[in-house]
């Protein structure tokens, strides 16, 4: 019997209706590399937030042993005393603080209520040695990249006494080398006797660094592989990750007949100027009438990042390469270019920048298309009632009236309102950003026929999505997109879900 | 739906949009009461109106300004500075009125479209560079009004806008005519509109109030303006500064609910991401909701200088703060894309009612301020509690 330094006992966590975790269980061995594997939104984040006391004792069912002992944690702060610590993929530094001040935030070392800086400074230097980070204290943290702040991240962790090290995908924003580094860095810990749990998308990452593996799938725990033993393998792990099948939820199109290239981008290049990295690199793809595309890959791989370059790059991207709309060379200024040219984009993050949630249904169906119900710059107000009580009964949106604010109403009404808003404009091609991401089941089956109807119409569409189910649905043909890069490109017949995991985790 | 139950519900559902007129109705009433009708007299009414107007046009403006999340707090002695250059275009320059105002109207709208410059595409927070445009407009009211210090102004029909009232015809009753006939058109016209929005309605088959209701609205509200017109045509009847912020009221009004450019400046106030991915231009929108600030301000400065009949060395002192405090007041949100027109200028008569009401009373300049405040946090307070009730 091995000696657990955490034992996460039969939890099950619900949201409002929904069910995040149902009965997982996840032991973690003293002094071993542990990692989290499974698709986006099969309950990894949401199990460590239960951990860390994100979500405090009592909201979950379920036991946690840390190091022996029942924990409830009430707040984050009850697991950071036990010694706990967790690195988010968003680095929460302060970047316009120096490194030893950003170690010792909301630790300082102090004399009563006076801080000692010569200690800090000194302190925070041995904790940079002990990650190998060779920079002066004084330097700020906007000064470091993003490994570099990694590691700062790590010593601030190390800096608490921490005994179980979480890291959320870690590498996600790395590079090669930076990438090498870190699980260097992580080995060594473990030499000193550290445990640390961290969640990856990259197998091979995985592969090389883990004593065990967990993959989580819908909520559960579907197995715990072993390193000493053999069992973690790619192939094994892309088989547990993905081993649902494709529920028959999505409505078969009949005429699967596509016409000519609407959009066609060519060697395709944005640079994000403030990340200081390329978001999208090389990219060819083309998207014919009649067609739905998926682009599938895993988060923060640029696929959003990519549908805004092409939707009038709002976000100022520095664009490379070459956009052809019919044929034609185009080039869009402003997202309202986009939309005049019959591009329309239905955000991934529609609470964020999608919809005006303090204002009523109609005036959210209408935003994008103000003309369509005015004359000479004044607004019918009639006419704008009728048309958004159009949209309002063909996209089956469930509200009282149209007079409702948008805040009020469910995720899937919400995402209704939201493709309203696109289709008033009437556009040729629809960019739909993870359509059906938070929605129930049967608000999904919804839009699935709506977006059948929409190609029956001669619209053509490209569907962002983590999902694999629904990608595998849905599309006609599916593009893999892994680090701002096209990874391959699989026409519907060839597609599975290990393929895809492959090219997506490459 | 029975008649009092439909009263009911409407009261219910609207009774956030009624709450300013409720407020103004109980303070104003209040004052009547602790001032034996000395309050609602006509003289009174009159002066406090003509009093509101500079603060109401900038409260107007401001509440587009708020409403995008910005603010600006060079207005006041940008009013100032603009109202001086009105005196001295008219005094030392000798330029006619008829050209001096669309002059200083036109600097308004450059100034504030420089403020716009700085916020929406320089990227300054729009209080760092108000704040600087305070103390320059401060600055430049000093030195065009330093070598004369006040700059008296002479001319009648310029004053008129600050002090006159429209000429009367003729008197009936020992009131005025020709605001009794303004009143009348005003009542004829508003029935007008809202007989035609709901045969509109009607024709949509969408569903309206019952009849009994959609009239007892028509005669209450034409019993107020009834009311209003008669107590202002017993003193000299409408001033012109009554009646300039009445058209700006009546131009914004239906700028911000009517129109496009309306939809798109709430749209940028509710979610600037998102008015950006729908296509709006929100630099645009940022530009005009400034440009206009800055007409306004000039307006407001206008009307201050022909009702002080001079231009002086404090001019606008103070007249944003007054102008943010009406617009809060009025119901406008600090979290942006919500706000009315119509809701800033109650706040900016309410505001003026407690100055007047308290006056009459003898109340300390002290606790004036204070009750102010009071008053203002309260608005506040109640607009974030019903906020807070519906999200």
């Amino acid at each position: 019997m091995s000696d657990y330094i955490l034992e996460m006992n039969h939890i099950t966590k619900e949201f409002t209706g929904v069910r995040a975790l149902t009965d997982v269980s996840f032991k973690v061995a003293r002094g071993e590399i542990h990692c989290l594997i499974g698709e986006n939104g099969a309950g990894k984040s949401t199990l460590m937030k239960v951990l860390s006391g994100v979500y405090p004792h009592g909201t979950y069912k379920g036991d946690i042993v840390f190091e022996g002992a029942v924990q409830a944690f009430g707040k984050i702060s009850d697991s950071v005393h036990a010694g706990i610590a967790i690195i988010y993929q968003e680095l929460a530094l302060f970047p316009d603080l120096t490194v030893y001040e950003n170690i010792f935030a909301g630790n300082e070392v102090r004399r009563g209520a006076i801080v000692d800086w010569n200690r800090t400074i000194v302190e925070a230097g041995r904790m940079l040695q002990k990650v190998k980070l060779n920079v002066n204290p004084d330097t700020l943290i906007k000064e470091l990249g993003v490994g570099n702040q990694q590691l700062v991240e790590i010593a601030k962790a190390l800096s608490k006494d921490v005994k179980l090290l979480i890291l959320d995908e870690p590498t996600a924003a790395l590079n090669e080398n930076d990438s090498e580094n870190l699980l260097a860095l992580l080995r060594e810990l473990k030499e000193q006797g550290i445990t640390c749990i961290m969640i990856s998308h990259k197998l091979k990452e995985v592969i090389s660094i883990a004593d065990k593996a967990t993959v989580l799938r819908d909520g559960r725990t579907i197995c715990t592989l072993d390193a000493a033993k053999g069992e973690i393998s790619e192939s094994v792990i892309i088989k547990n990750m993905v081993g649902r099948d494709i529920e028959d939820i999505y409505p078969k199109r009949a005429n699967k007949t596509f016409g000519d290239k609407i959009l066609e981008i060519q060697d395709w290049t944005a640079y994000d100027a403030g990340l200081g990295r390329y978001i999208a690199k090389d990219v060819n793809l083309h998207v014919k009438k009649g067609e739905i595309v998926g682009i599938a890959g895993l988060m923060g791989s640029g696929r959003t990042e990519l549908a805004l370059s092409i939707f009038g790059n709002p976000k100022s991207y520095k664009l490379q390469g070459e956009m052809r709309l019919y044929g034609a060379s185009v080039a869009f200024k402003h997202p309202s270019d986009a939309i005049r040219a019959g591009i329309a984009y239905v955000t991934e993050d529609r609470k964020g920048d999608g919809l005006f949630l303090i204002q009523d249904i109609k005036s959210n169906v209408t935003a994008a298309n103000l003309r369509g119900i005015s004359a000479n710059g004044i607004i019918n107000d009639n006419e704008e009632v009728k048309v958004a009580n159009a949209y309002k009964d063909s996209l089956y949106v469930k509200a009282p009236s149209v007079e409702q604010i948008v805040g009020n109403l469910s995720g899937g009404n919400q995402q209704k309102v939201s493709l309203g808003k696109w289709l008033f404009v009437g556009p040729k091609l629809l960019i739909l950003d993870e359509p059906t991401r938070g929605i129930d089941v049967g608000a999904k089956f919804e839009i699935y026929t709506i977006m059948n109807q929409l190609i029956g119409e001669g619209m053509s569409i490209i569907m962002i999505s983590s999902e694999l189910g629904e990608v595998l649905g849905m599309s006609d043909r599916i593009y893999v997109m892994a680090e701002g890069r096209i990874k391959g490109e699989l026409p519907i017949g060839e597609a599975d879900q290990e393929k895809i995991m492959q090219l997506a985790t490459q | 739906m029975n008649f009092i139950q439909e009263a009911k519900t409407l009261v219910k559902v609207n009774i956030r949009d009624y709450g300013m007129y409720i407020a103004l109705f109980v303070i104003m009433l209040a004052f009547s009461i602790m001032t034996d009708g000395l309050f609602m007299s006509s003289r009174n009414i009159s002066n406090l109106l003509d009093a509101t107007g500079y603060t109401a046009v900038l409260a107007v403006g401001m509440t587009l300004v708020i409403v995008i999340r910005h603010i600006d707090l060079s207005v006041g002695f940008a009013a100032g500075f603009m109202g001086a250059i009105a005196a001295i275009l008219l005094t030392q320059g000798g330029v006619p009125v008829y050209l001096t105002i669309p002059i200083i109207l036109a600097l308004g709208v450059v100034i504030g479209m420089f403020n716009g410059v700085l916020v929406a595409s320089i990227g300054i927070p729009s209080f760092v560079a108000s704040l600087a445009g305070m103390l320059i407009f401060r600055g430049a009211l000093l030195r065009v009004t330093e070598k004369t210090g006040t700059i008296n102004i002479k001319d009648e029909h310029f004053n008129a806008i600050g002090n006159g009232f429209i000429p009367s015809g003729a008197e009936v009753g020992g009131l005025n005519l020709s605001s009794l006939i303004l009143g009348v058109v005003v009542i004829a016209l508003y029935v007008y509109f809202e007989t035609s929005k709901r045969r509109n309605k009607l024709k949509y088959h969408f569903e309206v109030v019952s009849s009994r209701i959609f009239a007892l609205k028509l005669v209450f509200v034409s019993a107020i303006v009834a009311y209003i017109t008669w107590i202002i045509a017993g003193y000299n009847g409408f001033s012109w500064t009554v009646i300039v912020m009445l058209g700006v009221v009546v131009v914004y009004h239906f700028l911000t609910t009517k129109t496009v450019l309306g939809r798109h400046i709430y749209a940028v106030g509710s979610n600037p991401e998102a008015a950006h991915l729908s296509g709006i231009n929100v630099k645009k929108i940022t530009y005009f909701v400034f440009g206009s600030m800055g007409m306004l301000a000039a307006l407001s400065g206008i009307l201050f200088t022909a009702r002080l009949q001079s231009a002086t060395t404090t001019a606008g002192t103070l007249f944003e703060l007054d102008a943010i405090a009406a617009a809060y007041v009025g119901g406008v949100s600090s979290a942006g894309g919500v706000g009315k027109v119509t809701g800033s200028i109650i706040g900016a008569i309410v505001m003026a009612s407690l100055t007047s009401g308290m006056n009459l009373m003898g109340v300390g300049i002290s606790y004036q301020y204070m009750i102010r405040g009071g008053v203002l946090a309260a608005a506040v307070i109640f607009d974030v509690m019903t906020r807070k009730k519906r999200g």
